[in-house]
């Protein structure tokens, strides 16, 4: 697709699109979403660049190696945290009971170990969301 | 023959199902069976046990941060199944 508005409204809006999906992820234990949803955000957000400018472009801003990187890498932090847990006190993904400092409820760094589950979610489900839609549209082409 | 079986078993399924709809219990309704004695302890004790305002993310990170394991385990074999059935027919095609 090569549309002159398309592309500039694009370039407008998917950094704050980006924002938006980061804010979400990163205030998931605050107010309402959370990883699964931040991350749908971050993801739709490279889909709309995709569309916008073509697979070649989206390519060299997300390269399918990066890509399949914070997946895997997502997944394994995700078990990682509960590791922790684990070898500490025998409690998988054990919140204040494996010493994560909950802090006081409602500032930015607080709830233990939940915001850094919500990172690994958020990253995962963008980079899925991503992979699957370059993978498809690979295939037409 | 084999179709008038399918319609029978078909027609027996929906009166099954439709049945089974207009037992449940309305949404919304306090006397759900789903408002029990967990969703009062997870209401009361999430925000002192986690420190998370935020209810369902103490509820799918902390206390049940294992099932989300098993859905971001689907999202991976999901994204598994497309990359090789979608990239091994372009491989072959070549």
């Amino acid at each position: 697709m090569d549309d002159l508005i398309v592309k500039t409204i694009t370039r407008l809006i998917v950094p704050f699109i980006q924002l938006y999906g980061i804010y979400i992820v990163l205030h998931g234990h605050l107010s309402p979403g959370g990883g699964f949803s931040g991350g749908a955000i971050l993801g739709a957000s490279m889909i709309l660049f995709t569309l916008s400018f073509g697979l070649e472009e989206a390519k060299k801003k997300v390269p399918h190696r990066i890509s399949m990187l914070v997946e895997t890498g997502g997944i394994l932090w995700y078990i990682g945290v509960g590791m922790i847990g684990f070898i500490s006190v025998g409690v998988l993904w054990g919140n204040k009971i494996a010493g994560f400092d909950l802090g006081e409820p409602g500032r930015l760094l607080s709830a233990g170990m939940i915001p850094l589950l919500t990172l690994a979610i958020g990253a995962k489900v963008a980079s899925t969301m991503i992979t699957l839609f370059h993978t498809v549209i690979e295939e037409d082409e | 023959m084999s179709k008038l079986l399918t319609i029978l078993v078909l027609a027996g399924l929906f009166v099954i199902l439709v049945g089974s709809i207009l037992r449940m219990p309305s949404l919304g309704s306090i006397d759900n069976p789903s408002y029990n004695e967990t969703t009062t302890y997870y209401l009361e004790h999430a925000v002192e046990e986690t420190g998370s305002l935020n209810v369902i993310a103490a509820i799918i990170t902390d206390y049940r941060a294992f099932d989300t394991l098993g859905e971001t385990t689907v999202l991976f074999t999901s994204i598994a199944a497309v990359i090789s059935v979608l990239k091994s027919k372009s491989k072959g095609g070549h």
